[in-house]
């Protein structure tokens, strides 16, 4: 069977890339992506010690990661369509309507 | 060699790659569609880590409903292409790859000074759905309560956020009539 460490070094893997990408892009889409796949990694990581450590509780912390996942990209993507509405713009750095 | 870690690596090859063409795409449909096969791959992985209802929860909650609503808000906004700022943003690439492989860098020495653990190869029973619910509804009930309550705010925010007021043009319908 694959070592636990195979996944978890995978699971760092793509993390890494998502937080590159939160980092360096300025879609405010592209954004969102990104976070939804460093969610995912962390979802890797616990799945793949739930079943290291034969307990079920890693599982269903994913179960709640998807959950809050899903609720918060609905949400994220409505202030984004609020937002575009104002600036026409999917700029990041164009979300700066509270900077006095 | 065995075969669990060829696949292993093809499946983690192809994760990473689609990963990278998220981060590296200029057109946005195209990140989305990467996204999507990363997601794919993951419910893939998740299957042999004896976690069966959650790869198909993966396919239905991610890849069937996060991907359909970013793809459904590219379609409403449009993925122009992001003309370059100021100049001195040219250097944040490359500080964010060499900051990346640092912290990438980190969590492998971590991850590496693992001792290796005997796998049961039938761990959380494969991950079945009747196993989870019965640990999820006995043990865990009040988790499927808040992430209800949670479901609800985030549903209630959303709608409360697209609301258009009566006697205004909607930002959409001012999206497309300039």
């Amino acid at each position: 069977m694959v070592p636990t460490s195979y996944y978890l070094i995978l699971s760092a893997i793509i993390f890494t890339i998502g937080a590159v990408g939160v980092l360096s892009r300025r879609n405010a889409l592209i954004i969102i992506m990104c976070v939804e796949m460093m969610l995912n990694s962390v979802n890797l990581t616990l799945i793949a010690f739930a079943r290291q450590w034969d307990n079920l509780n890693g599982q269903i912390f994913v179960f709640l990661v998807m959950a809050v996942a899903a609720a918060e990209v609905a949400v994220g993507l409505a202030i984004l369509i609020a937002h575009f509405g104002i600036s026409k713009s999917t700029n990041i750095d164009d979300v700066n309507v509270m900077k006095w | 060699m065995s075969f669990e870690m060829i696949f292993f690596i093809l499946v983690g090859a192809l994760s990473v790659a689609t990963a990278v063409g998220v981060v590296t795409s200029r057109v946005a449909v195209h990140s989305a569609l990467f996204l999507l096969v990363h997601f794919a791959t993951l419910a893939i992985l998740y299957v042999t880590l004896n976690a069966q209802f959650l790869a198909a929860a993966q396919i239905i909650v991610y890849a069937g409903g996060i991907v359909i609503l970013i793809l459904f808000v590219i379609m409403l906004i449009g993925s122009a292409p992001l003309e370059t700022r100021a100049g001195y943003r040219s250097w944040v690439p490359y500080a964010g790859v060499a900051l990346g492989i640092l912290m990438l860098a980190g969590m492998a020495l971590t991850i590496l000074q693992m001792p290796p653990t005997e796998l049961n190869p039938e761990a959380n029973q494969g991950g079945v759905p009747i196993v989870l619910g019965i640990e999820l509804y006995s043990q865990n009930i009040l988790l499927v309560e808040l992430a209800a309550v949670l479901l609800l705010v985030a549903l209630l925010g959303a709608l409360l956020l697209a609301r258009q007021p009566k006697n205004e043009e909607s930002p959409i319908s001012n999206f497309q009539s300039s």
